[in-house]
C-alpha cells in the first residue's frame, strides 16, 4: 500500500533506522515499559498478535537473538515458525530468494531476518514484500539490540538526552555498534566509538553526534554507558591485532577503565561475553553491569517493535 | 661526571673554542677546564650522528656482528645514536628481546642502542606483532626490514596502528614478485654478466603501492607515517618526491653506497658489492644525489649489514646482500661530497634529518642540551684499513682508498664512547 503525501509514513519494517523518526524510536521505549509489565505478571501473554504467522529466517547462527525474538512473538500470542539455515534447503544451494517465495507461501506475515550478508534484511522485504524485522545482517544493522541498549540507558538516567554512549572494541565488524551510532545521536545522546586504529574505520566519524578514539580512556571520559564489543577470535588470524592478551591490556572494560566515567555510569555489553577478553568479571559482575537486565529488555523491546510494527497495520 | 674538550671548532665556526660537559648534558661553552680535559686536536664538533637503520645480528646471529662490536662501530663512526633492524634469529617481535637488547647495550658505554621492532610476527608479514608492548619494551620503529611487506592490507594495518601509538613504519620497499631472482640491477651490466637481474621497477612499484596505501588512509582523516628505506632508483625518488607534494606522512633514506658505487662495480662478479636494494646506475646515483640537495631525500642511513667473509666470498646468486660500513659513512660522505652538498649539509643529513624522521627532538649544541657530541678531524688524510674496524666485518669495497673527515673523538651522554687512540 502507498502511502499518500497527507498521511504519515508508518514503517513497515525495522531494517535499520533511516525511515525512522525520533517520536516514533520514543514510542517504542515508551512501549517498552508496558511490555515489561506484562513480563511480570503471571500469565505473560497478550492477545495483540493473535492469528498471525512469524518467520523467524536466521541464516547465521545465534541462540540468545532467536530466543528472544521468538518468546516475544509468542507472549504477543503469535505464531512462530523457525526456520534454521543450516538445516534447511540453504545448505543444498537454494539461493535467498527462492527460500523466502517458499516461505512466504506458508502465509507468513513477518519475517525476522538474521543473515551474514549486510543487506539481506533489504532483500526478504523486497522479496516477500512483508515487514522485516532485522535480527542482524552482515557487519551491517542490529537495530533491536540499539533500541535495548539505548533503553536500557533511559532506564538508568530517565533520558537520553545530553548522555554519552562510549563503545568499545571491534568496531570495524559491529553491526551493534553501527546502529547505535545511528539510534543514540537521533535520541540526543553522544557516541564515542573507540577501539584499535585497525578495527575503528575513520569513515564513521562522519555521523552526526558521533566521535572516534583509540584511547579507551579517552572514549569513557564523561560516558554514561561503556558498552563492550565481543572481540571475535578470527580478528587474529585477519591481522588486525597483536594480540588477544594485548588487547585486552589495552581495551579491556574494567573497573579501572570505569574509574574514568561518569561516576553513575553503567557497563553494557551485548553478549556473548569473551571474559577477561574484552570485559573483566569486576565489570562484568559489578554493580555498574546492566547486562543481563538487557537481556531481560531485549525481550520487552522486541514485543514492543512486533507490536508497532504489526498491530493496527494498515 | 664531568668532562672538557678543549681546541676544536664548533660546526660553522672557525674559532677554537672549548665545551664542557656535566652529567649528560651540555654545560657550556668556553667554560674554565673541568673534570677530565680531552684534547680535541683541532677537530670540528657536531651533535654525534643518528643511524636509522643498522644491522647488529644480536641475538643470533652474533658470528657476524653483536651489540658490543656493533656499537662500538657506530661510536668510532660518529655515531651517538643506532636504530637496529629486528631480522635475528629470533626475529625482535617479542618485548622480552626489547629489553635484553636495551639493557645490555646500556652497560657497553659505546653507542646508544634504540631497537626497531618487528612490525609483524617473525617478519612473515601475515599477522602484526604485539606492537603496543613492543612500544612500551622500549622499541622505537616497526620494520620487517629484509622481508618486502607482500601483504599490503597487513602492511595497512600495521600503518595505523603504529599510528595510532605515535610511532613509524619503515618498509623494505621492493615487489618480491617483480624481484623475482634478481641479484643485481637489471641493466646492461647484468646482461652483459648473465646475472639474473633485478629490476628499477621492483622498488618503484612497491613505492607507488605504498604511497596509495597512505594517501588512502590520509584521505580518511588517518594520518600515518611511513619511511622508505635505501631508496635506489630515481623512479622511486620521484614518487617520493611527488607524495611528498601531495602533503603525505612520507620519508626516505638514502644510503652512501647507492650514491658512490653503482653496478659497475659488479663486473668482477665480487659479492661484496651485492646488496639490496642492488647498486644501480650513475644516473640514479646522481638523481639521488640531488634529491639530497633539494630535500626530497630526507636523511642518510648506512643499512650496515655485516656478514661473515666466508659468506660473502660465495657466488653472486648464494652470497647474502650487504655490506658494513657504519665506521666509514661520514668520512666516505665528506671526502666524496663535502665539495658539493657541504659540511653542514651532509652533518644534517646525519643528524637532524633523521631525529625528523622519527620525530625525536633535533640535536643541538646549545647547554642544556643532552651531551651527544662528536669531533671530526676534517683535514688528515687516512686510508681504509678494514682489520682496524671495530666491526667484525673487516672488509669493505673501499678498503685501502684515503678519505678525510674521521670522528677522533665521540661523546655519548656525556661519556667517552670513541676516542681514535
Amino acid at each position: 500500500m502507498t502511502a499518500t503525501a497527507t498521511k504519515q509514513v508508518r514503517p513497515r519494517h525495522l531494517l535499520d533506522f533511516q525511515d525512522w523518526s525520533p517520536e516514533r524510536l520514543t514510542a517504542i521505549l515508551d512501549n517498552a515499559d508496558t511490555m515489561l509489565q506484562v513480563l511480570d505478571r503471571p500469565v505473560k501473554k497478550v492477545p495483540a498478535l493473535q492469528g498471525l504467522t512469524i518467520c523467524t529466517a536466521f541464516f547465521e547462527n545465534s541462540t540468545r537473538t532467536r530466543t528472544s525474538f521468538e518468546l516475544a512473538a509468542r507472549r504477543m500470542s503469535a505464531d512462530v515458525m523457525t526456520f534454521a539455515a543450516g538445516a534447511s534447503s540453504v545448505s543444498k544451494g537454494e539461493s535467498l530468494r527462492d527460500t523466502i517465495e517458499v516461505l512466504t507461501q506458508y502465509r507468513v506475515d513477518a519475517y525476522i531476518v538474521r543473515h551474514h550478508a549486510s543487506g539481506a534484511a533489504h532483500l526478504v522485504h523486497q522479496y516477500s514484500g512483508k515487514p522485516v524485522i532485522n535480527a542482524g545482517d552482515g557487519r551491517r544493522a542490529h537495530p533491536t539490540q540499539a533500541l535495548l541498549d539505548a533503553y536500557t540507558v533511559r532506564q538508568e538516567f530517565d533520558s537520553l538526552d545530553g548522555k554519552t554512549v562510549a563503545i568499545i572494541g571491534d568496531i570495524r565488524h559491529s553491526r551493534v555498534a553501527r546502529s547505535n551510532a545511528e539510534l543514540l545521536p537521533k535520541l540526543g545522546a553522544k557516541v564515542v566509538l573507540c577501539g584499535p586504529a585497525t578495527l575503528l574505520p575513520a569513515d564513521l566519524a562522519g555521523l552526526p553526534g558521533v566521535t572516534l578514539t583509540t584511547d579507551p580512556v579517552q572514549a569513557v571520559r564523561g560516558a554514561h554507558a561503556v558498552m563492550a564489543l565481543r572481540l571475535q577470535q578470527e580478528r587474529m588470524s585477519g591481522g588486525y591485532l597483536g594480540s588477544l592478551q594485548e588487547y585486552a591490556d589495552t581495551y579491556q572494560v574494567n573497573e579501572a577503565l570505569m574509574q574514568h566515567a561518569e561516576s553513575g555510569a553503567i557497563v553494557l555489553h551485548p553478549g556473548p561475553m569473551n571474559r577477561d577478553v574484552e570485559i573483566s568479571a569486576d565489570a562484568a559482575d559489578g554493580p555498574r553491569s546492566r547486562i543481563l537486565k538487557q537481556v531481560e529488555n531485549g525481550q520487552a523491546i522486541r514485543m514492543s517493535v512486533l507490536y508497532h510494527l504489526l498491530v493496527g497495520r494498515d | 661526571m664531568t668532562i672538557t674538550i678543549t681546541n676544536m671548532k664548533r660546526i660553522g665556526s672557525e674559532e677554537l673554542t672549548s665545551v664542557t660537559v656535566e652529567n649528560g648534558l651540555i654545560k657550556g661553552w668556553n667554560l674554565a677546564e673541568e673534570g677530565e680535559v680531552i684534547d680535541g686536536q683541532g677537530g670540528t664538533v657536531a651533535p654525534a650522528l643518528i643511524e636509522l637503520h643498522a644491522h647488529l645480528r644480536e641475538p643470533g646471529q652474533t658470528q657476524k656482528e653483536d651489540l658490543a662490536s656493533g656499537l662500538a662501530a657506530a661510536a668510532a663512526g660518529g655515531y651517538g645514536t643506532v636504530v637496529c633492524m629486528p631480522n635475528t634469529s629470533p626475529v625482535i617481535d617479542d618485548p622480552a628481546i626489547v629489553r635484553s637488547l636495551l639493557e645490555k647495550a646500556g652497560t657497553l658505554g659505546f653507542a646508544r642502542l634504540k631497537p626497531a621492532a618487528a612490525l609483524t610476527r617473525g617478519q612473515q608479514g601475515e599477522a602484526l606483532a604485539e606492537l603496543t608492548y613492543l612500544k612500551q619494551a622500549g622499541a622505537v620503529m616497526f620494520t620487517d626490514d629484509g622481508r618486502t611487506n607482500e601483504n599490503a592490507r597487513v602492511l595497512r594495518l600495521g600503518l595505523e596502528t603504529a599510528a595510532s601509538l605515535g610511532m613509524v613504519v619503515s618498509v623494505h620497499a621492493e615487489d618480491a614478485s617483480l624481484r623475482a631472482d634478481g641479484v643485481m640491477n637489471e641493466g646492461a651490466v647484468s646482461e652483459a654478466l648473465g646475472v639474473p637481474g633485478n629490476p628499477a621497477a621492483a622498488e618503484a612499484a612497491r613505492v607507488a603501492r605504498d604511497i596509495e596505501i597512505v594517501a588512502g588512509l590520509a584521505a580518511q582523516g588517518r594520518p600515518v607515517r611511513l619511511h622508505v628505506q635505501h631508496l635506489s632508483t630515481a623512479r622511486a625518488l620521484d614518487l617520493v618526491r611527488d607524495a611528498k607534494k601531495r602533503g603525505l606522512g612520507v620519508s626516505c633514506e638514502v644510503c652512501p653506497h647507492h650514491l658512490t658505487l653503482t653496478d659497475e662495480a659488479l663486473r668482477g662478479f665480487d659479492a661484496i658489492y651485492k646488496v639490496a636494494p642492488p647498486l644501480r646506475t650513475q644516473a640514479d646515483a646522481d638523481f639521488l644525489l640531488e634529491g639530497l640537495r633539494d630535500g626530497s631525500v630526507d636523511c642518510l642511513a648506512t643499512d650496515h649489514a655485516p656478514h661473515t667473509r666466508a659468506e660473502k666470498e660465495r657466488d653472486l646468486l648464494d652470497a647474502p646482500s650487504g655490506i658494513a660500513y657504519i665506521e666509514l659513512a661520514f668520512p666516505l660522505m665528506y671526502t666524496r661530497f663535502g665539495g658539493t652538498l657541504g659540511l653542514e649539509k651532509i652533518v644534517e643529513l646525519l643528524t637532524a634529518a633523521p631525529a625528523r624522521v622519527m620525530g625525536w627532538p633535533e640535536p643541538t649544541l646549545e647547554a642544556g642540551a643532552p651531551a651527544d657530541l662528536v669531533v671530526f678531524d676534517l683535514k688528515t688524510e687516512r686510508e681504509v684499513r678494514p682489520a682496524e674496524f671495530k666491526s667484525k666485518a673487516k672488509f669493505t669495497p673501499w678498503a685501502g682508498e684515503t678519505l678525510t673527515g674521521w670522528p677522533v673523538l665521540t661523546v655519548v651522554d656525556g661519556k667517552v664512547a670513541y676516542r681514535r687512540d
